[in-house]
């Protein structure tokens, strides 16, 4: 299946969203921000109708909406109790909004189904660089802050004793996530990139009892997900989304049933 | 001695009702000291005045040139489902070093802290399943990593049983006297604040007091500190 060249894109694309969603994962998860992922793949769904409405890239339009509104929801939602609320708000304006530009622009109906459920088949050689090149950003990026950022996710409490800045270490984090959101959708679509930014780090939160151990347990969980979907979706024709979305379901469920009879 | 700490004429308040006027007392290096107090009396302003969060309205706040601070916060949200080990948790205060990854003397740091704070063969338990004892130890050992000579417990025994309340104030002792470490201890329990520490310091609405906690007469405490009656 190596032979062509969308399918060898597919792949170089497909691992270096595993990768990224994989590590950014354990943070949305140890933050409690599963929910709020979600809200930005949405988000994530207007911005590329929007970059169809005006001509540009669909993951352009993306990161411009999903930056920004992660912008806004952290400022919004400083307090918590005010955090499920706002980005319910936010997010059923997005999905308006998604709807909209996709009938003022004379898409097919087909493009949004690409849009949400996401596509293998449409992935240029251009796209992957524009992918490799926004994955290492995030990872710099997260590198920079990693220590700040997982003690304030594991430990806010105790972060904010040692004067760790919580506002900043949010918004630091909320644009790491606006980007990881918008190169996954590019493989699974914007509807199930949560899949991968939830899943493998809730299977790491089960096995692994380090932050290593967990990071490297969520990209391996996602990495095998992406290709073993890949290459079901190859022989099958079925969606690749499907499968990646089986596989993740199935490992939550093992390592969820791993968990349970640890501690028995 | 040299003082650790003096506190002088400090007046804080906030717009509807004043703390503090006058408050003056001095710690001293490697002392051990209560803040007792009923709530809402000011013992959570006091600490965030002496941690620079909040600023004297009057007054001054001295510090001695080489001290160092370590905080164990009175509310940690851990729940059972919480996915670090021990050590794992207790590292995630060493912020020195950009890099993810720990170096030598670092991963030294952290195994001096367990040691230090008895945690060793426990260490990959997982903190969320760790006893009451274990956690607050570990809450401790996690402050210990900065090699603070100043360390404020904030109500560190408050949901303990009375024997972890002892092992854990036992092992206090043993800090303060092996590393000079000179200790606020805050608590309702004057039970604990007078066989643990040297002297306390008791506030009340619009007064204060310094004593040595030999000389404390539990008989004269405000009654919310006081031990509940057993009702029949």
């Amino acid at each position: 299946m190596f032979t062509y060249a969308f399918m060898q894109n597919a792949w170089l694309a497909s691992t270096f969203i595993a990768i990224t969603c994989g590590l950014v994962g354990v943070f949305v998860t140890a933050r409690g921000m599963s929910f709020l992922a979600h809200t930005l793949s949405e988000v994530g769904f207007a911005g590329a109708a929007f970059a169809v409405f005006m001509g540009i890239r669909p993951l352009d339009g993306m990161l411009l909406f999903t930056i920004i509104s992660s912008i806004t929801v952290g400022k919004l939602s400083v307090q918590q109790s005010r955090r499920e609320a706002s980005i319910s708000a936010v997010s059923s304006l997005f999905v308006g909004l998604g709807i909209l530009f996709l009938s003022l622009s004379s898409a097919s109906a087909s493009y949004a189904t690409t849009i949400l459920f996401g596509s293998i088949i449409g992935i240029s050689r251009g796209d992957v660089w524009q992918l490799l090149a926004l994955a290492l950003a995030v990872l710099i990026t997260m590198s920079v802050g990693y220590r700040r950022l997982a003690y304030d996710s594991f430990d806010a409490t105790g972060a904010t004793a040692q004067g760790v800045r919580r506002n900043l270490i949010s918004i630091y984090f909320l644009l790491i996530l606006a980007v990881s959101v918008s190169i996954g959708a590019q493989i699974v679509g914007s509807l199930l990139v949560f899949i991968l930014l939830t899943l493998p780090p809730s299977v790491a939160k089960y096995l692994g009892k380090t932050l290593p151990q967990m990071l490297l347990i969520s990209v391996g969980a996602a990495l095998i997900g992406v290709w073993a979907g890949l290459a079901l979706g190859y022989y099958t024709n079925w969606p690749v989304t499907f499968f990646i979305a089986a596989i993740e379901f199935t490992f939550y469920f093992i390592a969820l049933g791993i968990h349970r009879w640890r501690l028995d | 001695m040299t003082d650790l700490l003096s506190v002088d004429h400090l007046s804080f308040g906030f717009h509807d009702r004043q703390l503090y006027q006058d408050l003056t007392f001095n710690l001293k290096q490697g002392s051990m000291t209560s803040l007792i107090g009923a709530n809402g009396v000011g013992k959570t302003t006091l600490i965030r005045l002496l941690m620079g969060q909040l600023h004297p309205q009057s007054g001054s706040i001295n510090f001695m040139p080489d001290m160092k601070l370590g905080y164990v916060p009175q509310f940690r949200n851990i729940d059972p489902e919480y996915p670090l080990s021990i050590k794992s948790f207790v590292q995630l205060n060493q912020l020195s070093h950009p890099f993810p990854w720990h170096t030598k003397k670092e991963r030294q740091q952290v195994d001096a802290a367990l040691a230090k704070t008895h945690l060793t063969a426990r260490q990959d338990q997982l903190l969320g399943r760790a006893s009451g004892g274990e956690k607050q130890k570990a809450y401790l050992a996690q402050a210990l990593l900065t090699e603070p000579n100043f360390l404020i417990l904030d109500e560190a025994t408050a949901s303990l049983d009375v024997n972890t309340k002892v092992e854990l104030m036992t092992l206090v002792q043993e800090l303060n006297q092996s590393l000079n470490l000179t200790v606020l201890f805050v608590t309702h329990d004057l039970a604990l604040a007078k066989d643990y520490t040297d002297q306390y310091l008791l506030l009340t609405p619009g007064h204060y007091e310094m004593r040595a906690t030999h000389d404390m007469n539990e008989a004269a405490m405000p009654k919310e500190l006081q031990p509940a009656q057993e009702v029949e």
